[in-house]
């Protein structure tokens, strides 16, 4: 098997004074949804924002495409093919969606990009608008004016948008109505079989359960369960202890 | 007395073309960084003495302006990036260190160009007065100054609100963190922002300095004013610096004219009503 997309290696991570992240390794493959499962407060967000440069861990490494990236900002991060769509989405309020989605797009943010990277071109404003019919009818409305739904929805066609080989997806379906989450498993798919690897912290188990092609639990900063989500429907103490889950999906 | 109200509303609008200048600068550079550069005074005094020394020799008013602009940009560049990068995001100390830095520009400048009141010389079509309509007699330079507000204005808010680089610096000033997640190099937008803002203070030296003069101390009255009109349009909103100075420019002028003993307070009674009301000034948002 050839070396995975992104490989986590034994990271410790600290937020501020707390240990949050004590050792936790894992690997996403190109093209294929990986899922971490946890209570709240367990690492999850914190996992994310380790391998994203936000919060870097004090020991271990991340190497994404075979280049490790300790000590990289956060831009040049992202820059390598990783996209966030982060928890609570962040969208920049005072742009317009249609500003919001073209910011990855500036030239401030493919500075370093080289046209040999050759990199998947597939989303541009016109291929998103069509993934989400919702955002092309408010295009020129503030970010801020956008329903949580539709908040959302922008927030993953502005991870698209920067055509990242990786996104990492922090509680994609949080606060959102059942419909809803529906379509946000479908974009799930959908941008996987567009090539896209997803890292994907959830605590709705279904959602999870249903797309990923591998699961992770964490609890207390380590990962107490690592395989297909097959293997984890089967492991009923894992799943009501660690995850709150009673018996099989 | 109506004619006088006239001409007081054109004073007060030509300093707060003035004023714009300067807090435009500031404003940004918060919202994008929150970084608190209290030597933006200083920068405007440096800049138009600096102006004066182009003028005098080259006999140019324009070359002082983009001179006077141009060398606060390379000043302000080597203090943001081994003075005031080192202070993170610990107001007090960007503050105490900006004023120090303050203090310097003012004693070293003080030192080169003296104690006097020095007016930057400006082209002869500028001087002299103009008529308006109903006999009124107005200085000339001032009516251009206002002009000059309007255009740099318009132009600032064109880049602001109609360009990309302008949606990054929005998106800045929303959520920083979000934009480095989005390949970003906030730095490097800083290090243009804060440009911008530095040229913008020595520009506003030299144009003010050919009306208001130039003396040791100027800086800080300046400042103190310019704060106001941050304060009330709300730190980070380029739309409140122009309000602000616009209300800033004509209380600053009536009052002046009809309470001269308290034109201070009619300054600053305003300002800490408003903040009662608005604790983040006009257009300030909640962070």
């Amino acid at each position: 098997m050839s070396e995975p997309l992104l490989s986590v290696r034994e990271i410790h991570t600290y937020y501020g004074d707390s240990y949050v992240l004590q050792g936790v390794s894992l690997d996403v493959p190109a093209g294929t949804i990986v899922a971490i499962l946890g209570r709240n407060g367990m690492g999850k967000t914190t996992l994310i924002r380790s391998v994203a440069g936000l919060t870097p861990p004090r020991r271990g490494d991340v190497v994404f495409k075979g280049r490790s990236l300790r000590g990289r900002p956060p831009y040049a991060i992202a820059q390598a093919g990783m996209a966030i769509v982060p928890q609570g989405r962040r969208i920049f309020r005072s742009l317009s969606v249609r500003e919001n989605l073209l910011l990855p797009t500036s030239r401030l943010a493919r500075a370093s990009r080289t046209a040999a990277d050759g990199r998947r071109t597939h989303w541009d404003l016109g291929r998103v608008l069509e993934e989400f019919p919702q955002l092309a009818e408010r295009i020129d409305h503030p970010g801020g004016a956008l329903s949580g739904g539709e908040q959302q929805m922008l927030a993953v066609g502005r991870a698209l948008m920067a055509n990242p080989d990786l996104v990492l997806m922090d509680e994609p379906s949080e606060g959102l109505a059942p419909l809803l989450v529906r379509q946000v498993e479908q974009i799930m798919k959908s941008v996987r079989e567009h090539g896209h690897a997803i890292l994907l912290v959830e605590q709705n188990f279904a959602l999870a359960m249903s797309v990923a092609d591998h699961v992770h639990v964490v609890s207390s900063g380590r990962f107490v369960f690592q395989g297909p989500p097959d293997a984890l429907s089967r492991e009923v103490d894992i799943l009501d202890y660690h995850l709150g889950v009673s018996g099989s999906r | 007395m109506t004619s006088s109200a006239i001409l007081q509303a054109i004073n007060g609008t030509s300093l707060a073309a003035l004023l714009f200048l300067l807090a435009s600068g500031f404003t940004l550079t918060f919202g994008l960084m929150r970084v608190v550069n209290m030597a933006h005074g200083a920068y405007y005094l440096l800049g138009g003495y600096i102006g004066l020394t182009i003028a005098e020799r080259t006999g140019s008013f324009a070359l002082a302006i983009v001179g006077g602009g141009a060398a606060v940009v390379a000043l302000g560049y080597l203090i943001d990036r081994f003075l005031i990068r080192h202070t993170g995001e610990n107001h007090l100390a960007q503050v105490l260190l900006t004023v120090g830095v303050a203090f310097v520009i003012g004693d070293v400048s003080l030192a080169i160009w003296g104690g006097d009141s020095l007016k930057v010389p400006t082209p002869v079509f500028l001087r002299g007065a103009m008529e308006l309509p109903g006999g009124l007699v107005y200085p000339r330079y001032r009516f251009v100054l206002i002009l000059f507000g309007v255009c740099v204005g318009a132009a600032l808010w064109l880049l602001y609100r109609k360009t990309q680089i302008g949606a990054v610096v929005r998106a800045g000033v929303d959520d920083r963190e979000q934009v480095s997640a989005t390949g970003i190099n906030v730095d490097r937008l800083f290090v243009l922002v804060s440009a911008l803002a530095s040229f913008l203070a020595g520009m506003a030296g030299v144009v003010g300095g050919a009306f208001l003069t130039l003396y040791p101390g100027a800086d800080w009255e300046i400042l103190v004013v310019a704060l106001v009109v941050v304060i009330v349009g709300g730190l980070g909103s380029l739309g409140g610096a122009m309000l602000g100075a616009l209300i800033v420019g004509l209380l600053d002028a009536y009052g002046r004219w009809l309470l001269p003993e308290f034109s201070y307070f009619v300054l600053f009674g305003p300002m800490a009503v408003l903040l009662l009301v608005r604790p983040r000034g006009i257009f300030g948002r909640e962070s």
